[in-house]
């Protein structure tokens, strides 16, 4: 399979990049650092300082007179103690978790299922359900949320048109007027509807890519010995396109565990009830009149250290697939 | 019918009821732009317009949104996009080149940092980098945010872009040096017009980035004059959340380059997020 990821690559086919031989281009002996430096600068001033920084405004009181330039005064950990005491916190971090389970679950499910269809269906058809499937990822996440907004929408809403017009007995009655943004649940479930929307196509064409690499010989094999499909699916394709769905889990979760702007646009700043755990840092640093950055800080530092874990999965899987050589 | 041919006809059925899911809700922007008022808000929805208008776009492109004309965010949008979009672009084929020609202590070290650093929540950042662009009197300022986008732009760019410069036989490199052309002749005329190709996907990359970017922008600008488009579709939701139809222009407007761009440069971005991820 010495082929296969020049493949997945798609076009234009970028071979695995070929060790650097050990002669110089050009001779240049500073050359590989000068040629990092500005990415390095740029990185640590605007990613690396400020991780740094929410690491220390974490443990500061940051308010309306250290924005004006004053020195911030170290309070230890009050600002954690602070929101582990709140009940908000636990709610956001309950809704961070359960949206990230049932989205990323879903976003596997349909882009695993649309990706195996489009490796069945026709070159053509294939090709131009994939455009309309690119267009659902191409949309900016506000354009989305607020389309989803309207879709959803108590006056005018298509959603609540049709489910009014289905049988009662399917979906019960009273439809014409629910407001969808009313509660946290029905508000997650139409975020979940846009994001799932949004973020399928990209595990779709992934798994169209993977599965394009897998010699048919293979699923020939399995069809002479009689295999189901699901047994195909289970024995063959799942096991060679394990390390594609690898990334694209740990993406999906990092994706789906920091969601804001749809959120900001369907619930916003003022509906406490629906915060996820990016809202709530963001509600509490500038939500107010009184901006509290280090508390924001805090549920940052929160939310930055578990990302981090699911990162060092993610890192240490592409450096064993060599990924970094 | 035959069982083969039924086959085909379910997964093609199949096929077009996941591409009329995935297109229907920009279908749906696009067709309430066009709509009247009263066919918006009609009791029996219509899946498009019967009296299609361009009064919606009218009142987004001439001033209707907010007191500042439409082409000031346009124009916002589009340097900053711009900007982006050179800096970052520059840079990262600065570094891919160092990454993919040669072989030097800590390169390991440093693809492993772009690749974490790709995984650092934004959302957390913005906290820090508000007080910093603060302190620096740089609320307001639209080169703080380029700053910023560049920040977020370069590591992918990187990673995207390194396997471009590698897929340049390294042979014609060393011809040119033969013939006597120096480090920055080689790297002009021999390795610029061969990653072309890869530096527009980067660049498109970096534009959609900069172009879709909500929260820095949403924070660290005040003034009206200074908002980006996402920034004044956004004021214009909040503050007349029935007026679907010029909503619904003005999502249009927004979304509609990036489609287009992104079409082209898809099958590239898929290939640079989990290229490799299969390997025999």
């Amino acid at each position: 399979m010495a082929d296969t990821a020049t493949l997945v690559r798609g076009a234009p086919a970028t071979p695995a990049p070929p060790t650097p031989s050990r002669r110089k281009w050009p001779k240049l002996k500073f050359g590989p650092y000068l040629l990092i430096l500005p990415t390095l600068a740029v990185i640590g001033l605007l990613l690396f300082w400020p991780m740094i920084q929410i690491g220390i405004m974490a443990f500061q009181k940051v308010g309306t007179r250290q924005l004006r330039g004053e020195p911030a005064e170290n309070v230890g950990t009050q600002n954690f103690t602070t929101i582990f005491a709140d009940d908000e916190f636990w709610l956001s971090l309950q809704h961070t978790l359960y949206f990230a389970v049932v989205a990323v679950g879903a976003t596997m499910l349909v882009g695993t299922l649309v990706g195996l269809l489009l490796n069945r269906l026709g070159k053509r058809m294939s090709t131009f359900v994939a455009g309309g499937v690119m267009i659902a990822w191409a949309t900016p996440p506000i354009t989305a949320a607020i389309i989803f907004t309207w879709l959803f929408g108590t006056t005018g809403g298509l959603v609540n048109w049709v489910l009014d017009r289905l049988p009662d007995w399917l979906v019960g009655g009273g439809w014409l007027d629910y407001n969808w943004f009313g509660t946290p649940l029905s508000t997650y479930t139409v975020l979940t509807i846009c994001v799932v929307w949004q973020s399928f196509p990209f595990v779709a064409v992934s798994v169209l890519a993977g599965l394009r690499s897998v010699p048919g010989e293979l699923y020939e094999a399995a069809k002479v010995d009689g295999s189901s499909p699901w047994r195909t699916f289970w024995s063959v394709t799942f096991p060679l396109l394990r390390p594609i769905f690898m990334v694209l889990l740990v993406l999906s979760i990092i994706w789906d565990f920091k969601v804001f702007t749809q959120l900001f646009i369907m619930s916003g700043l003022a509906n406490r009830d629906a915060f996820n755990l990016s809202l709530y840092a963001y509600s509490e640093a500038f939500g107010s009149l009184s901006p509290k950055l280090g508390v924001g800080s805090a549920i940052s530092a929160v939310l930055t250290v578990i990302l981090l874990v699911v990162t060092a999965v993610y890192v240490r899987y592409m450096v064993r697939q060599g990924e970094t050589a | 019918m035959n069982p083969s041919f039924f086959r085909r006809f379910s997964l093609n059925a199949a096929g077009v009821i996941v591409f009329i899911g995935a297109v229907f809700p920009v279908l749906w922007m696009v067709s309430t732009a066009f709509k009247p008022n009263d066919e918006i808000f009609s009791v029996t929805p219509h899946p498009v317009p019967f009296h299609p208008t361009v009064e919606h776009f009218d009142f987004v492109l001439n001033g209707g949104i907010a007191d500042v004309s439409f082409w000031t965010y346009l124009r916002n949008s589009v340097l900053l996009a711009i900007v982006t979009v050179l800096i970052s672009g520059f840079l990262a084929l600065l570094a891919a080149t160092a990454v993919a020609r040669y072989r030097f202590r800590f390169r390991t070290t440093f693809l492993i940092m772009l690749l974490v650093v790709q995984m650092v929540p934004a959302e957390a950042l913005v906290i820090p980098l508000f007080l910093d662009v603060k302190h620096l009197g740089m609320i307001d300022s639209l080169a703080g945010l380029i700053v910023v986008y560049v920040g977020f732009a370069l590591p992918f760019s990187i990673w995207m872009l390194r396997g471009f410069v590698a897929a340049v036989p390294k042979e014609l490199e060393e011809a040119a040096a033969i013939d006597g052309a120096g480090s920055i002749r080689t790297f002009f005329s021999v390795l610029l017009p061969l990653v072309a190709p890869g530096l527009v996907a980067t660049s498109i990359f970096s534009f959609i980035t900069a172009w879709n970017e909500f929260i820095f922008a949403y924070t660290f600008l005040d003034d009206q004059t200074k908002y980006t488009l996402p920034i004044m579709l956004q004021y214009f939701f909040g503050r007349s959340g029935n007026e679907w139809g010029s909503i619904m222009a003005a999502s249009t407007l927004l979304t509609l380059p990036v489609i287009a761009f992104f079409l082209f440069v898809q099958r590239r971005m898929v290939s640079g997020l989990t290229s490799g991820a299969v390997k025999g």
